[in-house]
């Protein structure tokens, strides 16, 4: 189970509200490779796992991801805080608005709402592994183009720190795979997995 | 049930207690008797996990509970889904 702190992560204090930036931050909550699918995706896998190694580094990571879903509904707070209705029309943010008001809501840049396919759990160590290093380098690249897209240091800041983080989980993915295809039977290096049933595996 | 899931299961006990009380307090935050049960129920789990400790080692429930020596306890088994013993 889990227990919530007090705290962020990484401090997030921006001191003018920019509906645009918010548009576009949102979809590092709710979006293809936001922090809520990254939390979800780890967070479910793990049931299928058959390496204690694994089933740590999903745990402690989608736990983190947790955290930075939070960083990143903080940005969207603070970002769009005492706007005007002049400000939320010239900006864009009144497609938002209609339907959200001001509460942060998972969707992508796009508006498209947050959806269960951006995430997969296949109950077979090799696939999800390889789907969670894919995972980590589209949300670095996402936190890339943020970065090119926005001037304000407050953002950038934060912005940079969950960006870093994506190389460490990335890091800590591969590890991960290796000391999973190290454990693997070696004759049987890719077309088997551990948790094949044996009736299964006399068909291949 | 061995005495060691025993005392686990009443730890457990005592943390959903405490919840229930977190929420309750959430909506009710001046109630006396609510504090004094958060008191009580506190106390009990302190001295649960104090005699686990000493009867079967480190109490490890988050990987800030895991000893910083020797191999990393945090991984071992079973984890919580894994429906075996402890």
């Amino acid at each position: 189970m889990w227990q919530y702190e007090k705290k962020l992560q990484y401090p997030v204090n921006i001191k003018n509200p920019n509906p645009k930036y918010a548009q576009i931050i949102i979809s590092q909550f709710g979006g293809p490779d936001g922090e809520l699918g990254a939390s979800m995706r780890y967070l479910t896998q793990r049931f299928g796992q058959p390496f204690n190694e694994v089933k740590g580094i999903l745990t402690d990571v989608g736990t983190e991801e947790l955290a930075h879903l939070e960083m990143v509904c903080s940005m969207v707070y603070q970002l769009t805080k005492n706007l005007t209705p002049e400000e939320i029309k010239k900006s864009g943010f009144d497609k938002y608005f209609v339907d959200h008001t001001a509460g942060v809501y998972p969707v992508a840049a796009s508006g498209l709402p947050w959806r269960a396919e951006y995430i997969q759990s296949k109950g077979d160590v090799l696939a999800d592994l390889h789907e969670d290093l894919a995972a980590e380098q589209k949300a670095r690249v996402t936190y890339d183009n943020l970065i090119r897209l926005i001037d304000d240091p407050d953002i950038l800041d934060p912005l940079k720190f969950l960006r870093q983080r994506e190389i460490t989980h990335y890091q800590r993915f591969g590890e991960a795979l290796r000391l999973t295809t190290d454990k693997l039977n070696q004759k049987n290096f890719y077309a088997f997995n551990p948790n094949f049933d044996k009736g299964f595996k006399n068909k291949m | 049930m061995k005495n060691k899931e025993m005392l686990m299961r009443k730890i457990h006990a005592l943390d959903f207690a405490i919840h229930e009380l977190v929420l309750y307090l959430d909506t009710h935050p001046v109630c006396k008797k609510a504090m004094e049960l958060l008191k009580e129920y506190r106390k009990k789990r302190k001295e649960c996990i104090a005699l686990y400790e000493e009867k079967y080692g480190n109490y490890i429930v988050t990987p800030a509970d895991a000893p910083a020596s020797g191999c990393w306890q945090w991984l071992s088994s079973p984890w919580p889904w894994e429906n075996k013993e402890v």
